[in-house]
């Protein structure tokens, strides 16, 4: 099912915390909403559920107007940030619940309901109370429950976010798993970029209450619109060089240091910052951009992260683990052409 | 000079405050104890086993006579029946109708403080002193109760007195009184439970399409079922020592008639004050004590066999 989302916005009295929202979520595809605490994903997903009123706007399930559908006609599943399993039924009861409500007979319920443990992989813990499964159990009874309505939309609250670091890697990518195997439209609230890039179709970055860009996960890390998607997305986090524009040059701001630039775009005396990304800096010698200075080095495995200090600034790069430089020498800088972007500083809007 | 330094946690001093002090504390309590509770009830044990018990001291030997003499006495056995049907019926129907009200109270409504204050009262008035108003709402000829039933056709009961040396009616005022009185309580506690329920298991199944009797009987009250126990208990136990519930109809009587309405408390307390048989009284005690403790045992077996 198609979703389509015009003019949607929310507000707590004075405080809006939705505003202006359009989008399209296609047929069949994953969509990661994400933004950090408080950018009003949990809102739209209420909305979008119908938990929630709408102040204005409207919101189409394929060519149907839901806007004022309530929640239980809207057809969709709801996975809770805390799974919200019902504590004193066992895992088939959850998992049939939904289907206890539209008076299913029990036999087909929980037939039913064993397939979609069998999906979700806890068919050995149908009689299993909540307390009595761990975290990712817990959390894919929950989708479970969720999908054994054949919702037209799945709709999940921060679903990972109440497990530990390993379990999360592998429930994300049972989440896409699942989602692959049942077709079924998904939105994916998160607010860790690392989730959102690695499972979703298209990632929707909000910030307080507002679109800052919708794209694939690639495209959204290799253009970023303005500086706040470029810095929310990638681990080490974009490197900022502030300066100006002078002479089709960026100049960095103590002047310590400038570099030529082919955009078209860039006013005299533009107040700029670069972004770098870490891994879009080469040490070499000779043709080089900037000297900096090695301030501190840390050991990554693989690789090694260091601080290096152009001019009064400071940036992250990567260094391939061969070179031997010490802390406090002098380094030459190349940047690559990929992965360094323009910003005005006012506006933070890609140059 | 090396003066050898202990350690905070081996000095001796330490170890001894550490493993005595908390004793020191309990000892006022402990006292209290002892004095108001332990020794009043060995000393009841003690005298449910002397026969011919005087208040003067003396007695006249030892035995099980006074349990054989309340076992077998007519009006004691009646007050066991009475207690019984009191206390199966205020019990459940107090639950029941607690349960009801607790959930509505618990919906966000404006002005739902007036209603939550409203039925609360009972709680800061002395129940006797409403028991006498009682008294007149249950009047056969003047009182509003009757008035209300002829309204619907109903024809005059006669709630406090006799007809032909039959008084059916009088417990059933104490079985209203008494549910009257447990209900605030009981709502209290309930409601603090229910606020305990996390909402959002209403909203997952208001999603799924859940009708609120749905919700009210398969999440509502499953969740609230070890606070429902505990209130039972507790009512439980105070049902069973029913006595100020009689008081107001009858002018101190148990009942119009001669004491149809014992309870079990009310005949300890006549035979202990009134006859001054302090032997029966004991063991009557001890019977009602053992009543209430088989009912709560069995009750936390109940719980322990539901509880999620
Ligand atoms: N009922 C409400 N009344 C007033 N303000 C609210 C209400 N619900 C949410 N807000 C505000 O709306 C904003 C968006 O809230 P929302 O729950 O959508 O954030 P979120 O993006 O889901 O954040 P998180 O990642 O912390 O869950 C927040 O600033 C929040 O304080
Ligand atoms: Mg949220």
């Amino acid at each position: 099912m198609q979703v389509k989302i015009e003019h949607l916005t929310k507000r707590f009295g004075d405080f809006t915390a939705v505003e202006d929202f359009n989008m399209v979520f296609d047929d069949g595809k994953l969509v990661a909403l994400l933004g950090p605490s408080g950018c009003g994903k949990s809102t739209i997903l209420n909305m979008l559920s119908g938990i929630l009123p709408s102040t204005s706007g409207k919101i189409y399930f394929d060519e149907t107007d839901v806007t004022n559908v309530p929640p239980q006609d809207r057809g969709v599943g709801l996975v809770f940030q805390n799974y919200a399993l019902y504590p004193h039924m066992s895992v088939l009861e959850n998992i049939a619940f939904p289907l206890e409500i539209k008076k299913v007979p029990k036999e087909e319920r929980n037939k039913k309901a064993e397939e979609m443990a069998r999906l979700v992989h806890v068919d050995q813990y149908l009689h299993r109370k909540p307390k009595e499964l761990s975290g990712g159990q817990q959390q894919r009874v929950a989708i479970a429950r969720a999908l054994i309505k054949q919702p037209r939309l799945l709709l999940l609250d921060e679903p990972l976010s109440n497990l530990d670091a390993r379990l999360r890697l592998e429930m994300r990518e049972e989440i896409r798993r699942i989602q692959l195997e049942t077709g079924v439209t998904t939105v994916f609230v998160t607010h860790d970029q690392e989730e959102a890039m690695s499972i979703s179709d298209k990632i929707v970055l909000m910030k307080n209450g507002v679109l800052q860009q919708e794209a694939g996960p690639q495209e959204l890390y290799d253009n970023p619109a303005n500086l706040f998607v470029a810095n929310f997305l990638g681990n080490p986090p974009i490197n900022n060089l502030n300066g100006y524009i002078k002479d089709g040059y960026f100049v960095l701001e103590d002047e310590s240091g400038k570099i030529k630039i082919n955009n078209p775009n860039v006013k005299e005396g533009q107040q700029v910052v670069m972004g770098i990304r870490a891994e879009s800096v080469a040490i070499k010698d000779g043709d080089h951009d900037f000297e900096a200075t090695v301030k501190q080095r840390y050991t990554m495995g693989k690789e090694e992260l260091a601080f290096l200090n152009i001019g009064n600034q400071t940036i992250r790069v990567y260094l391939s683990s061969d070179y031997e430089f010490k802390e406090g020498e002098t380094v030459f800088v190349k940047l690559r052409d990929k992965g360094v972007f323009l910003f005005d500083k006012e506006t933070g809007v890609q140059i | 000079m090396s003066v050898k330094k202990l350690k905070r946690e081996t000095h001796p001093d330490y170890i001894f405050n550490r493993k005595y002090e908390p004793l020191i504390y309990l000892v006022p309590f402990a006292i209290g104890l002892l004095i108001f509770t332990i020794y009043p009830i060995i000393n009841v044990v003690i005298m449910s086993f002397k026969e011919g018990y005087r208040l003067s001291g003396n007695y006249t030997g030892w035995g099980i006579g006074n349990y054989q003499f309340v076992l077998t006495n007519k009006d004691f056995l009646s007050a066991i029946k009475n207690t019984f049907i009191y206390v199966l019926t205020v019990v459940p129907i107090s639950t029941v109708f607690s349960i009801i009200i607790a959930n509505l109270l618990n919906q966000k409504v404006k002005g739902m403080a007036i209603f939550q204050t409203a039925y609360f009262l009972p709680m800061v008035t002395s129940s006797i002193a409403v028991g006498i108003s009682w008294r007149y709402m249950f009047n056969k000829q003047f009182g509003v109760i009757n008035w209300l039933l002829g309204l619907f056709g109903v024809a005059p009961i006669d709630w406090l007195g006799a007809t032909a040396g039959q008084a059916p009616w009088n417990i059933v005022v104490i079985i209203i009184f008494g549910i009257w009185n447990l209900m605030p309580f009981t709502i209290i506690l309930l409601l603090s439970g229910l606020q305990n329920i996390d909402p959002l298991y209403y909203t997952a199944a208001k999603v799924d399409g859940a009708s609120s009797t749905k919700i009210f009987t398969r999440i509502t009250v499953p969740l609230l079922a070890p606070t429902i126990f505990l209130t039972m208990i507790v009512n439980m136990i105070s049902a069973f020592k029913v006595y100020n519930e009689v008081i107001p109809f009858w002018s101190g009587k148990a009942g119009v008639l001669s004491n149809n309405l014992y309870t079990m408390v009310y005949w300890i307390k006549e035979t202990f004050y009134s006859k001054l048989r302090l032997g029966n009284a004991a063991a009557a005690s001890i019977v009602l004590f053992l009543i209430i403790l088989c009912f709560t045992l069995l009750q936390r077996w109940i719980q322990k066999h539901f509880n999620y």
